[in-house]
């Protein structure tokens, strides 16, 4: 690991100074900046240490209703958090089945949001990949299981690490992004960059600007959210199909659907396609099979990785089913 | 000298009497009948505080003044040949002492990505590992292959330009080096066979009633051990060498050093107090130590040499994989008339990939043919990984057994029953079916209507009783009263270092916190390898025997304090007395302070046994339940209950630790583990812990294990190893319990949900 300089800045504006510094990143939890470092995948000659700073960690009500959550909450604290409990438990749904307690208790919520792809040829110093600014993606002729079933044509076939990003796509949550001239919010599924759009970004961050918070929108009345994780082990693994739903339910109907799809794609995977089957339709069992069988019909899968996609389209139908309140183990209906 | 015994021998509490002549000075063989304090109950670690609170040193934790951290320059291609180094860089590095090629004659060849090229020292390890990525390496790049299938073809690269000649380890199964005919990247095959032909075997296969054919495949499984492979190496002088090591065996790694750097034994000492496991992969100098010692002699500063995660995986040793080709025949009554197994397996450029041996040995079939060959690969070398060849040929063994059973319309384990005399596993079908609640089984597959479905399996194990004989335990006994048993085996986290006390405590009447353990350094004489499940076996009898020196000595001290002869004293309760009258008695530290000199020791030596080298099965079974997600192909072992034998258990509770232990490594090879390299470079894609999965707290079952007593009388312990047995039936049981919930029966390892679902497609 190459040696680097350590800020501590107290506030947001210290921060936002001390980040400009050339080859300066921020550190939140560390959790994937160090083992980015320690890999040798970047060389960061800075890092400015954000956890002291206190605004980064205030909940508060937006005057819609919503909640903005400091970005610097850590996921144990997202998990636990009274307030997503309902409409938004797919966001401590997703917090909770995240990594390993210890690093829930030190990874934040910001943190989480930019880090880099499990890619294990990404990760691998040796590969001078696409996604670094090579000329090839590894995983295309590669091992590629746990690689993307979907927008796979853009020269990357990674998939995204967030899980907590697929439940905030899935709640349409915003992100509050500040530098020192002016403060923005732009949508999850903004923040996070396509290999179509940029093949080395992996979301729109500049040097300079810092996630101040998360913001869910408030929640409709009858709305209901849902995130589930496939994973080979229980114990610490990395999904094999995750999925994050919600809508507005009324009468067992179903309003306004999202299905977003994660370990799916390089970014958050919207199914419109499994949206559509299940807007303005009473959810049940055959619908939710139905609406899988719908977005596992846009996948296109590598060398390896169709048989992932069976596992993916059970995963959907159990989402969908669970979160319109219907048991997707029983027998008939 | 000998002298007449009557011993109880027998399985659990089916015990008859047996005499026996033993050596005058030999104690009289723990029995069926002995009630004893310690031996076979349950005594906690002597250690255990001293681990869980961080205090136990192992060799990662040494740090001696002016200590110098050593690294590896590693290939990064998987064929090549080595055509010069430049080390200027790398000298300039910051913190950097010394740079030493891996060899000393260039050009030279590497065969797999990460192998050792160059090694460094420098001041610390950030800089060590700075240090080796400057060391600049021509390479002339080769063509390769990684995986077996592709090896194994005519036109493949070649591994090997060389004949290969195997080099056993001390974990591998004595007798098994052979020289054997190598053709391409085929190195074989080893045939065994009994009673039959290779053009024989199908014939009488196909003539059988019933008949089971499946070609099996497991993976390439890496030890991962807590604690990686390494040493720190010091010269005390020119002549003198003293090496922390995370061995196996003090003494393998003491000849190791010895003659690569030509001295006298006695002049490498070799310590380890505290070891992280190794299950196979740690015995010998091995290429770090090596380098450790060089850069160390020409630093003169002492070298901490140990690998990292990723090291470990590539180049710290593997269970090889396997392609067993399989059929069995039996007759109406499910009687096996027939195996036939040809497998081929990959150690990477190493060699012991066969799997025969559970074919051989687990079932009594007059008409066996077994092929066994290696298959090279430029993949890391395979190493002994607890119970070599077993948990392979159990996968498809008792699969093959099962499908037959199935076929017959027999109960699993019946048929098990059928194929088998031997009494302690009829025993352990006996307690395990009972504990498991096997007849309440459902005799239908894939019985369960829902998506998520229970089944149940079983599986046998089959292994072997080793020992070595020589191995000097030394007991001083001084007139403090204080008593210290001395050996250099080392603990691999298994518990011999509590075993070894528990038994002088028996043995002098002493409670255990009165007895001083000194192990783990080969100043305190030969001890057993910890390999082939032989280090209570191979150690125990030495120890009883000293102990009973030692009180025999004892005796003597305390005739004339009570005025009677030596063979009158007692030693109960920390105390001596008149056999037959307790009511006068002195404690143990009255009688020694009267030994004359203020101390003594006595020593005694592992001997070979009363029945000579009798070849021993240990057996054991597991029963498993599973449940099977068959949308996601998710499996879930719910429940394992584990019935073993080894001899006389001597500490029950670290015996059930073990078992457990093996179990959970059973589970993890049978869903989870598997190496993966990269077909088009042959990199390792997964080498870490996170995505070469291994099973955590939540993917493990509830288990219940039990060992039984198997008393035999064949030396003053009867005590036999555990460590290998206990994985051996895992993954078998798993997928035959697959099969029982699903119907689908799965012949590839891991059984992960893909392979699941497109079994059941």
């Amino acid at each position: 690991m190459n040696k680097f300089e350590y800020a501590m800045p107290q506030d947001i504006p210290q921060a936002l100074s001390s980040v400009q510094h050339s080859g300066a990143v921020f550190k939140a939890g560390g959790v994937d900046l160090l083992d980015l470092m320690k890999e040798g995948i970047i060389a960061p000659s800075r890092l400015v240490h954000i956890n002291n700073i206190e605004a980064l960690k205030v909940i508060s009500r937006t005057k819609d209703g919503g909640l903005a959550l400091g970005a610097n909450l850590t996921i144990a604290e997202i998990a636990e958090l009274r307030e997503l409990s309902g409409a938004h438990q797919a966001l401590p749904q997703a917090a909770g089945s995240t990594a390993t307690p210890q690093i829930r208790n030190l990874a934040t919520l910001g943190g989480n949001l930019c880090q880099e792809t499990r890619c294990w040829y990404f990760r691998d110093q040796n590969f001078s990949c696409s996604h670094k600014g090579g000329s090839q993606c590894f995983a295309l002729q590669g091992e590629n299981y746990y690689h993307a079933l979907f927008d796979n044509k853009s020269g990357c076939v990674r998939v995204n690490a967030s899980s907590i990003s697929i439940a905030l796509v899935a709640l349409g949550a915003k992100l509050r992004i500040t530098s020192a001239e002016s403060s923005r919010d732009v949508s999850v599924a903004e923040f996070l960059v396509a290999p179509s759009q940029d093949i080395e970004k992996t979301h729109i961050l500049e040097r300079g600007e810092i996630i101040e918070a998360i913001i869910l929108p408030a929640s409709k009345p009858h709305q209901r959210s849902f995130y589930y994780k496939q994973k080979e082990k229980q114990s610490f693994d990395w999904p094999v199909a995750e999925v994050a739903v919600s809508w507005v339910q009324k009468g067992g109907v179903c309003e306004n659907p999202t299905v977003i799809l994660g370990a799916a794609a390089p970014t958050p995977w919207r199914s419109k396609k499994a949206e559509a089957v299940l807007a303005g339709q009473k959810i049940t069992k055959k619908l939710a099979e139905k609406a899988a069988q719908a977005a596992m019909s846009e996948a296109t899968p590598l060398s390896q990785n169709a048989n992932r996609a069976k596992v993916f389209e059970a995963v959907i139908a159990r989402v969908i089913s669970w979160a319109g309140g219907v048991d997707p183990l029983q027998e008939g209906k | 000298m000998t002298k007449d015994v009557r011993i109880q021998v027998g399985v659990a509490d089916n015990l008859q009497e047996m005499a026996l002549k033993v050596p005058k000075n030999d104690p009289r063989p723990w029995d069926g009948n002995d009630q004893l304090k310690y031996i076979g109950g349950r005594t906690t670690r002597l250690d255990g505080v001293a681990k869980v609170t961080g205090a136990a040193k192992y060799t990662f934790d040494m740090r001696l003044p002016g200590m110098l951290y050593g690294k590896f320059a590693r290939s990064p291609y998987p064929a090549a040949v080595v055509k010069s180094i430049d080390y200027s860089k790398a000298l300039k590095a910051p913190g950097v002492k010394a740079v030493l090629p891996m060899q000393e004659k260039l050009p030279f060849s590497v065969r797999f990505v990460g192998q050792e090229v160059a090694g460094v020292a420098a001041k610390t390890l950030n800089q060590a590992e700075e240090a080796a990525k400057l060391i600049e390496i021509e390479y002339e790049v080769k063509n390769f292959t990684v995986k077996l299938d592709d090896a194994m073809k005519e036109n493949a690269p070649l591994v090997w330009d060389v004949q290969v000649k195997e080099e056993a380890s001390a974990g591998d199964i004595p007798g098994q080096e052979n020289t054997l005919p190598q053709v391409g990247n085929i190195r074989g095959p080893n045939v065994s066979a009994r009673n039959a032909t290779k053009e024989e075997i199908d014939s009488l296969v196909n003539a059988s009633y019933v008949t089971s054919e499946g070609v099996y495949r497991t993976q390439v499984q890496t030890h991962s051990a807590m604690e990686t492979h390494g040493v720190v190496a010091k010269w005390d002088d020119d002549k003198h060498l003293t090496v922390w090591a995370s061995t196996q065996s003090t003494f393998r790694t003491r000849k190791d050093f010895a003659e690569r750097f030509e001295l006298p034994e006695a002049n490498v000492r070799v310590i380890t107090e505290h070891m992280g496991g190794g299950f196979g992969a740690k015995f010998g100098a091995d290429t770090f130590g090596v380098m450790a010692a060089k850069l160390s002699k020409v630093t003169q500063a002492p070298v901490f040499f140990m690998l990292d995660r990723k090291e470990e995986h590539w180049a710290g040793g593997n269970r090889p994989s396997s392609l067993q080709n399989v059929r069995l025949g039996a007759n109406k009554e499910g009687k096996l008339e027939a195996i036939k197994m040809l497998c081929h397996g990959s150690a990477g450029i190493g060699t012991g990939s066969g799997t025969g041996n559970p074919f051989k040995n687990l079932y009594p079939c007059e008409k066996l043919y077994v092929e066994e060959s290696d298959v090279f690969t430029n993949a890391g070398m395979g190493r002994a990984f607890r119970a070599p060849g077993h948990p392979q040929g159990i996968f498809a063994l008792e699969q093959g057994m099962d499908d037959l059973a199935y076929q017959l319309g027999l109960d699993p384990l019946e048929i098990r029953r059928r194929n088998t005399s031997h009494e302690v596993r009829l025993k352990e079908y006996e307690i395990g079916a009972k504990k498991f609640g096997w007849s309440q089984r459902n005799p239908k597959v894939a019985a369960d209507s829902g998506p998520i479905k229970r089944g149940v399996g079983m599986a046998n194990s089959v292994w072997y009783y080793f020992y070595g004989t020589g191995f000097p335990a030394t007991i001083q006994v001084n007139s403090d009263g204080s008593v210290e048993i001395m050996n250099g085996v080392q603990d691999i986290g298994t518990g011999i270092r509590t075993v070894l006390a528990m038994i002088v405590a028996e043995e002098l009447g002493l409670d255990i916190s009165e007895v001083k353990v000194k192990i783990g350094d080969s100043d305190l004489g030969a001890g057993p390898a910890s390999g082939g499940s032989q280090t209570t076996g191979g150690i125990t009898p030495a120890v009883r025997k000293a102990a009973y020196l030692a009180k025999q000595k004892m005796r003597e001290v305390a005739a004339p304090l009570f005025g009677v002869s030596p063979e009158q004293i007692g030693f109960e309760n920390g105390r001596a007395h008149v056999l037959g009258d307790p009511s006068t008695s002195l404690g143990w530290q009255q009688v020694a302070s009267r030994i004359p000199g203020g101390q003594f020791k006595v020593v005694a030596e592992r001997k070979k046994d009363y029945f000579g080298n009798q070849f021993q099965i240990i057996c054991g079974v597991q029963f498993a339940e599973v449940e099977v997600d068959t949308q996601t192909g998710v499996v879930k072992v719910k429940r394992v209950v584990a019935v073993h034998d080894c001899g006389r258990p001597m500490n029950r509770l670290t015996l059930e630790s073990q078992i457990n232990g093996g179990i959970i490594q059973g589970v993890s090879y049978a869903l989870f583990e598997n190496r993966l390299l990269d077909r088009n470079t042959g990199h390792m894609v997964n080498p870490n812990l996170e995505q070469y999965k291994i099973a955590g707290s939540m993917d493990i079952p509830e288990i219940d294990s039990t060992v039984i007593d198997v008393f035999k009388g064949h030396n003053s312990t009867s005590a036999m190893g555990i460590g290998e047995p206990a994985t051996v039936p895992t993954a078998g049981a798993i997928a035959n319990a697959i099969y029982h919930a699903t119907g689908a029966r799965i012949y590839d390892l891991p059984m992960t949900p893909d392979k699941i679902l497109a079994a059941l497609a």
